[in-house]
C-alpha cells in the first residue's frame, strides 16, 4: 500500500545507541529476537525504521548487513522503508547494498568539507536513496538558530546545484539536550523549532527530521518527564515544520492529557519561557518518576478508585479496556446482577447524559461511552437471565427504521445509540423497512415511539405513506421524523396532516433525547405535543398561497435560458470516449481527496476542517474522532476492507429543447432535464443543465463510483457491541465514495476527457471545486428527478461495472456510492431547480413518457 | 541528438514497438548440441545456451533480428538474456561473456543500420536478472544467507554491459527484474560504465511479477518498485514476461498512473497451456495490447515468451495511428519504498 501522511514516526528501537535492549540482543548475537523488535515497531505504527549499529565493540558493518538481510525476509517488516543510520560511511554503504527499496541515509554532513559531502551524496544517489543532512559543518555542529539555518541553506544549494533532488533531502537541525543546568543549553529547543520554519522557507521541497530522545537526556530514568517533554516538543515543532522524527511511537503522551503542572514545566523548559525553568522542572520531576514506563501518573490514578467510580470514569472517558473486569467486580459485590445496571452503570450514563446535555461532551465521545455500556451490559446479561430476573426497566421503547427504498442509516444509528445511552430501549429494524413491518413490530413490541429515518428525497414520500398507514391502523403513538432531507417544514406540510398521533421532526441526535424523554413523561408530554402542533399549524398557514405566484411560465423560463459563452468554443473531444472502468484505485489514492468537514458534521461537530481540530469547544472531541478515523482508514486500506469501483463514460450529446440527446450505439437516448421556473431578477437566467451543451454538438459524461460494501466488518462490530466503530466505518465509507467522485472527476478533467490536462490545483482547491466543469447528480438540486438514474446506469452499464444497484426509491446500494453527469463547459455551474409549475410537470411527464401522476409523485419535493 | 532525446522524440510521435524473444525462434529451428557449440572448445553440454548462438550462429540471430525489424519493431533487444558470468557458469562458458555480448550487439547494430529507411530504431543491450537474488536467501533455514553480494553482482553486470556498449548498443535494457536489488546493481553498473565513457548510457527497466497481486519475487509492489528505480532515470519503466496481457492489465494501469517516464510493456503470449506452451494467437495479443493503448496506458509495447514476429507485426498493425500515453507531470515529493510504497505529503 502507499500512504500519504503528515507527521512521520521513525521507529528508534532498532538502534543500539538508543535502545539498551536492542544493543544487548545484537551483542549477544540474538538476531532472532532483534528481528522481533523490528516487527513490534512496525506493528506499533513506525512508518520507517531506523537501524543503527554504531557500537565500539561491534563489527558495525557486519551487524548492519546481517540485520538488514534478515528483515528483508520478513514481509511484515520489509514493507516499510529503512533508514540506514550510522556515523560511518562504510557502514551506511554496506547497509545500502542490502536494501531493495528506496531507503533514507542518516546522515551526511559538511563536517569534512564540501568534497566529501558531495561525494557521499553522489553515491547515495546511485543507490537511489534519500538522505538526512545533519546541520554540521567544518566548524562543528550547529547549535543556534542562525547556524542551523546557514548550514542547511548551504548544504541545500550544494546538493541541488549538483543534481540531487530537493525532495530527497531531509534536514536534521540537531535536537540537543535541554534543562541540563548549563545556561547555554536553555534555548536549544527554541533554536531548533525556530530554525525549522526558516529552513523550510529557504529550502523548498526539503523535509525536516530530528532524533527526539536527546532532548530529555538529562532526565534519564524518569520516563514520565521525558515523555512529557517529547510530547510538548512535538506539539510545537510539528506546526513549525517538523516532518518526521525518530521516536518511540508507543511512548508519546497526548498533549492535552499530560498532567497540567508537568505540561507547564515541560513547556517552560522546551520553549525556554523562564530563567528558573530547569529548577522548577527538577523540583517536580521526582513526583512523576514512579509513574514508571507504563502510562502517566494521572492516567493511572482512576484505577485506584472504588469500582463504582471506575465504571463512571470508564463510561465518561469511553475506555473499554477494563470494563468487563470492573463490571464483574461490581456484580460480585451486588445483591443482584441487575443492580449493577440500575446502580453504577446508569449513574455513569447519567453523568454522560448531563455532560452531553450541557455541551461539555460531544457525540463521538457519547458513542464511545455507549460502547463501554454495551460491553458491560453484555457481560451481565447471562447472569440476569440465569436468575430469571426482569430486565432493567427502560424509560421507553422505540422502534426505529430507515424507510423502504432507502439505505442510509448513519444518522439513525447515532440517534439509536444516544437514546440507548439515555436508558431507552431501541429496536432498530435496519434499512429498507416496509411500512407493514414497522407497524407490526411496533404493535408486537408494544413500542412507545416510532422513529423514521431517510436520506434521499423519495423517502419523504415513503414517510408520508408510513404515517397514512399508521392512521389507517388506528395507531396513536408518537412518530418521530429524522434524516438529512427531512425538515420541519416538510413534516408540518406533508406528514403531520396524514397522522393524528403526535408527529415531530427531530433535527439531530442531541435533540432526540430531549424529545423522546418528554414524550414518555406523563407530565411533559402534553406540552411538547401541543407546542409542536401549533408551530406546525403556523408553518402551514404561512406557506399557504406561497410558491406558485412567484413562478413564471415554462415558456418564459425557456426564453430566459442561460447562454454560456460559446464564442470560439470548441467542444473538447474526450481522450477516452465510450466507457472506462476504473478498477485500479485503492483507498490510499482516495484519502487525500476526502472532504473532512461533512464527516465532522455527521457526528454533529460543527465547524470547518482543519480549524475544527483546534476549536476551543469541540476541538478535543474532533481530534479524538479524527485520530480514530485515521486509524480506521489505515486498517481499511491495509486490510482491504473496501474495494472501490467506478465507471465513467463519455458520449456525443446535443440539446433538444430542455432534453439532452445522447448518441450511443448508433442511436440517441433522451435525457429530459428540469428548468428553474422561479421568477428571476433582470440579468439572471432560468437555468437548466441542458443549457450547458453547445447546440452545434457537444459531449457529455456520466459516472458511477462506489467505495464498496463492508458487510463483514459491520457484522463483526455488531457482534462486538461496537456501534462506535460501525458508525465510524459507515461515515468513512461515505466520505471515501465522495472522495472517489472527486478523484475520478480530477482524472476525467486531466485524462479521460482531458479538457484540462494541465490543471494545477491544490487539494484544497479541488475539494472546494475550483476547477472547470461540474458533476451534478440525479436526485440533487440541479437534476432532482431520481428516476433518471436507471437511464444513467444503463448508459454506463453501471451495475455490471461497479456492482451498484438501485432500490425502488432509486437509492444506490451499497449506500456509499455516487453517480452523476459531467459537463465540461467553463460556464457550467451548480444551481437548484427548486419549485416548478404544473405546466412544466405536464410537459416533463410527456417528455419522459411517464404517467402524469407518477411524475408528480417523484417530483413532489419540487412542486408547490 | 542524444539517444535520450531521440527516444523521447520518437516516443512522442507514436507508440513504439518492441521486438519479441529470440528463444521462441531458436526453438522453432530445432538445433542440435553441435549447432550451439560450433567449433568452440567447451567442456559442458551447450544445448539450450541460446546466448552462445550470437558467436556460433550469427547468421541465424541476424535473420531473427531482421524478421522483427520487418515486423515493425523500433526497439530491438540483443539476444543476451543469460549472457552474464553467473548464468553462463551453468554451461562453463563464463570466459565467453565478453565475446557473446559484443557479437550480439554488433549483429543487431548492423541489422538496424542496414535499414536506411528514415525510421528511428534503438539497439538495446538486454540484461537479464541472472539466476541469483540479492534480497532472498536460497536457504529457507538461513534467511540471512546470500549466494552473492551486491558488489559481485554489480561486477557481473558491468562485464556484460561494457561488452554490449562496445558492440554498439544505444541503451541498456534491464529486464525481467524479479529482485529490485539486482536491478539496482545493474543500474549502478550502467551509471559507472557511462561515467567511465563520459556519456549518458540510458536505461530501460522492466519488472516481472510473480503473483497476480502485482508483486515481484522479493515481494515488492509495482509502485514501490518504481520509486526504488526512479533514480536511474530510465527511458522506460514497465513490465515484461509475468503473465499474458489479460493478467497484466491492472498493473499496467497502475504503473501508467504514477510513472513520469515512458511505460513499456511486453507480455507473454497468454498463459502457458497444459503442455507449457504459449499458444495465444497474434490477433488476440494485439487486441489486448490495443486496449491498453486505447486507455492511454502505454508508450511502447512488444512481446515476451511465446510471441513471434507474427505477433509483433499484428501488434504494430493494431497500434497504427494510436496515440501514445501522455507522460504525466508528477509533482515532486519524498517517495520512499520498502516492499510497499510510502509517500510523504509534499
Amino acid at each position: 500500500m502507499s500512504s500519504s501522511t503528515n507527521f512521520i514516526n521513525i521507529g528508534e528501537r532498532t538502534n543500539v545507541t538508543g535502545s539498551a535492549r536492542f544493543k544487548k540482543l545484537i551483542m549477544a548475537d540474538d538476531y532472532e529476537t532483534a528481528v522481533e523488535v523490528a516487527r513490534q515497531q512496525v506493528e506499533n505504527g513506525a512508518q520507517i525504521i531506523d537501524v543503527n549499529m554504531d557500537e565500539g565493540l561491534l563489527d558495525s558493518k557486519a551487524a548492519m548487513e546481517t540485520f538488514l538481510k534478515l528483515i528483508a525476509a520478513e514481509p511484515d517488516i520489509a514493507r516499510v522503508p529503512i533508514m540506514v543510520d550510522s556515523s560511518k560511511w562504510d557502514v551506511i554503504e554496506a547497509g545500502l547494498k542490502c536494501v531493495a527499496g528506496k531507503a533514507i541515509v542518516n546522515s551526511i554532513s559538511l563536517k569534512e568539507g564540501e568534497e566529501d559531502f558531495l561525494a557521499a551524496a553522489r553515491k547515495i544517489r546511485r543507490y537511489g536513496a534519500a538522505t538526512v543532512v545533519m546541520a554540521f559543518d567544518e566548524e562543528g555542529q550547529a547549535d543556534t538558530k542562525a547556524r542551523k539555518v546557514e548550514i542547511c541553506d548551504r548544504a541545500y544549494r550544494l546538493l541541488t546545484e549538483n543534481g540531487f533532488p530537493a525532495e530527497d533531502i531531509i534536514f536534521d537541525p540537531n535536537i540537543f539536550a535541554i534543562a541540563t543546568g548549563i545556561e547555554e543549553h536553555d534555548n536549544y529547543g527554541n533554536d531548533f523549532i525556530e530554525a525549522l520554519k526558516e529552513i523550510k522557507a529557504r529550502c523548498p521541497g526539503a523535509k525536516t527530521s530530528g532524533g527526539l530522545s536527546n532532548l530529555s537526556f538529562s532526565f534519564r530514568g524518569n520516563e514520565p518527564v521525558r515523555r512529557a517533554m517529547h510530547s510538548v516538543f512535538l506539539y510545537h515543532a510539528i506546526p513549525a515544520g517538523l516532518d518526521m522524527a525518530i521516536v518511540n511511537a508507543g511512548q508519546l503522551d497526548i498533549y492535552d492529557e499530560i498532567d497540567p503542572e508537568l505540561r507547564e514545566a515541560a513547556e517552560d523548559v522546551v520553549l525556554n519561557r523562564r530563567a528558573d525553568a530547569t529548577e522548577r522542572m527538577l523540583a517536580i520531576a521526582d513526583k512523576y518518576r514512579d509513574g514508571g514506563a507504563k502510562t502517566s501518573a494521572t492516567d493511572d490514578a482512576w484505577r485506584e478508585q472504588p469500582v463504582e467510580k471506575r465504571l463512571e470514569h470508564a463510561l465518561v472517558k469511553g475506555i473499554d479496556a477494563y470494563v468487563v473486569e470492573d463490571t464483574e467486580e461490581a456484580r460480585q459485590q451486588a445483591d443482584k446482577p441487575i443492580h449493577v445496571i440500575e446502580g453504577p452503570l446508569m449513574a455513569g450514563m447519567n453523568v454522560v447524559g448531563d455532560l452531553f446535555g450541557a455541551g461539555k461532551m460531544f457525540l463521538p465521545q457519547v458513542v464511545k461511552s455507549a460502547r463501554v455500556m454495551k460491553k458491560a451490559v453484555a457481560h451481565l446479561i447471562p447472569y440476569i437471565e440465569a436468575e430469571k430476573e426482569e430486565g432493567a426497566k427502560a424509560k421507553g421503547r422505540i422502534v426505529m427504521a430507515t424507510v423502504k427504498g432507502d439505505v442510509h442509516d448513519i444518522g439513525k444509528n447515532i440517534v439509536g445509540v444516544v437514546l440507548q445511552c439515555n436508558n431507552f430501549e431501541v429496536i432498530d429494524m435496519g434499512v429498507m423497512v416496509p411500512w407493514q413491518d414497522i407497524l407490526e413490530t411496533a404493535r408486537k413490541e408494544d413500542a412507545d415511539i416510532i422513529g423514521l429515518s431517510g436520506l434521499i428525497t423519495p423517502s419523504l414520500d415513503e414517510m408520508v405513506t408510513v404515517a397514512e398507514e399508521m392512521q389507517n391502523a388506528g395507531f396513536t403513538l408518537p412518530l418521530l421524523i429524522g434524516g438529512a432531507t427531512t425538515s420541519r417544514v416538510h413534516t408540518a406540510l406533508r406528514i403531520e396532516p396524514a397522522y393524528d398521533g403526535p408527529t415531530l421532526h427531530v433535527l439531530d441526535a442531541s435533540r432526540a433525547v430531549g424529545v423522546a424523554s418528554k414524550l414518555v413523561s406523563e407530565t411533559a408530554r402534553e406540552e411538547l405535543v401541543e407546542e409542536t402542533r401549533s408551530a406546525y399549524a403556523d408553518i402551514r398557514t404561512s406557506r399557504e398561497g406561497k410558491g406558485e405566484s412567484k413562478l413564471v411560465s415554462l415558456e418564459e423560463a425557456r426564453e430566459n435560458r442561460f447562454v454560456p459563452d460559446f464564442g470560439g468554443y470548441e467542444a473538447p473531444k474526450p481522450q477516452s470516449p465510450g466507457l472506462t472502468r476504473i478498477e485500479d484505485v485503492s483507498v490510499d489514492d482516495l484519502i487525500p481527496f476526502i472532504d473532512w468537514t461533512p464527516f465532522f458534521r455527521s457526528w454533529e461537530l460543527h465547524g470547518n476542517y482543519p480549524q475544527i481540530l483546534e476549536d476551543e469547544t469541540v476541538g478535543e472531541s474532533a481530534r479524538s474522532l479524527f485520530s480514530d478515523a485515521e486509524a480506521m482508514l489505515h486498517r481499511i486500506a491495509d486490510e482491504n476492507w473496501l474495494s472501490p469501483q467506478a465507471v465513467a463514460g463519455f458520449w456525443p450529446a446535443r440539446p433538444d429543447g430542455d432534453d439532452i440527446m445522447i448518441s450511443v450505439d448508433g442511436g440517441e437516448r433522451r435525457l429530459p432535464m428540469l428548468r428553474q421556473q422561479v421568477g428571476k431578477r433582470a440579468g439572471r437566467a432560468n437555468f437548466c443543465l441542458t443549457d450547458f451543451l453547445m447546440p452545434e454538438g457537444d459531449w457529455i459524461g456520466g459516472f458511477c463510483v462506489t467505495s464498496g460494501s463492508f458487510e463483514e466488518q459491520t457484522k463483526r462490530y455488531k457482534a462486538d457491541n461496537d456501534d462506535y466503530s460501525d458508525i465510524l466505518l459507515k461515515a468513512l465509507a461515505d466520505r471515501l465514495a465522495e472522495a472517489f467522485a472527486e478523484y475520478l472527476h480530477h482524472r476525467v478533467r486531466t485524462q479521460l476527457w482531458g479538457y484540462a490536462p494541465d490543471e494545477q490545483l491544490s487539494m484544497d482547491a479541488i475539494i472546494k471545486e475550483k476547477y472547470r466543469g461540474i458533476r451534478p447528480a440525479p436526485g440533487y438540486p440541479a437534476c432532482p428527478d431520481h428516476t433518471l438514474k436507471p437511464i444513467l446506469f444503463d448508459l454506463l452499464q453501471a451495475t455490471d461495472a461497479t456492482g451498484v444497484t438501485l432500490t425502488e426509491s432509486m437509492a444506490m446500494l451499497p449506500a456509499s456510492s455516487v453517480s452523476g453527469l459531467y459537463f465540461a463547459h467553463p460556464d457550467s455551474q451548480y444551481f437548484g431547480v427548486a419549485t416548478i409549475g404544473e405546466d412544466q410537470l405536464t410537459d416533463y411527464a410527456a417528455r419522459r413518457d411517464m404517467p402524469l401522476e407518477e411524475a408528480r409523485r417523484w417530483l413532489r419535493p419540487n412542486l408547490a | 541528438m542524444s539517444v535520450r532525446d531521440r527516444f523521447l522524440t520518437a516516443a512522442k510521435r507514436r507508440i513504439l514497438i518492441k521486438d519479441g524473444p529470440y528463444g521462441t525462434q531458436v526453438q522453432a529451428r530445432k538445433l542440435q548440441e553441435a549447432d550451439y557449440r560450433g567449433d568452440l572448445d567447451l567442456s559442458a553440454d551447450q544445448k539450450g545456451n541460446n546466448d552462445l548462438l550470437n558467436v556460433t550462429r550469427p547468421k541465424l540471430i541476424e535473420e531473427v533480428a531482421h524478421d522483427y525489424i520487418s515486423a515493425g519493431a523500433h526497439i530491438l533487444a540483443t539476444n543476451t538474456f543469460n549472457a552474464n558470468r553467473i548464468s553462463q557458469a551453468d554451461y562453463a562458458a563464463e570466459h565467453l561473456v565478453g565475446e557473446i555480448n559484443r557479437s550480439a550487439a554488433s549483429i543487431l547494430r548492423k541489422a538496424v543500420d542496414a535499414r536506411d529507411d528514415g525510421i528511428d530504431r534503438f539497439v538495446c543491450g538486454a540484461v537479464g536478472p541472472t539466476n541469483k537474488t540479492l534480497s532472498i536467501s536460497p536457504d529457507v533455514n538461513d534467511p540471512g544467507h546470500r549466494d552473492v553480494g551486491f558488489d559481485e553482482m554489480k561486477a557481473v553486470y558491468r562485464e556484460q554491459i561494457d561488452a554490449l556498449i562496445d558492440g554498439g548498443c544505444d541503451v541498456v535494457l534491464i529486464e525481467t527484474v524479479f529482485d529490485t536489488l539486482n536491478a539496482k546493481a545493474a543500474a549502478m553498473a550502467t551509471m559507472e560504465a557511462g561515467e567511465e565513457l563520459g556519456r549518458d548510457i540510458p536505461m530501460m527497466v522492466s519488472l516481472t511479477l510473480t503473483d497476480m497481486a502485482g508483486r515481484n519475487l522479493s515481494g515488492q509492489g509495482i509502485e514501490a518498485f518504481w520509486y526504488s528505480m526512479r533514480h536511474a532515470r530510465p527511458l522506460t519503466i514497465g513490465l515484461n514476461c509475468s503473465f499474458g496481457a489479460t493478467e497484466l492489465r491492472p498493473h499496467v494501469a497502475a504503473l501508467s498512473k504514477i510513472a513520469d517516464a515512458a511505460v513499456m510493456v511486453y507480455p507473454n503470449a497468454g498463459l502457458p497451456n497444459e503442455l507449457g506452451e504459449y499458444d495465444e494467437a497474434a490477433e488476440t495479443t494485439a487486441a489486448l495490447v490495443k486496449e491498453w493503448a486505447g486507455k492511454g496506458y502505454v508508450n511502447a509495447v512488444g512481446g515476451c515468451c511465446g510471441t513471434t514476429p507474427t505477433h509483433i507485426r499484428a501488434i504494430a498493425d493494431a497500434l497504427e495511428g494510436c496515440s501514445p500515453r501522455r507522460i504525466p507531470q508528477i509533482p515532486p515529493a519524498l517517495r520512499l519504498a520498502g516492499l510497499d510504497a510510502f509517500s510523504v505529503a509534499a
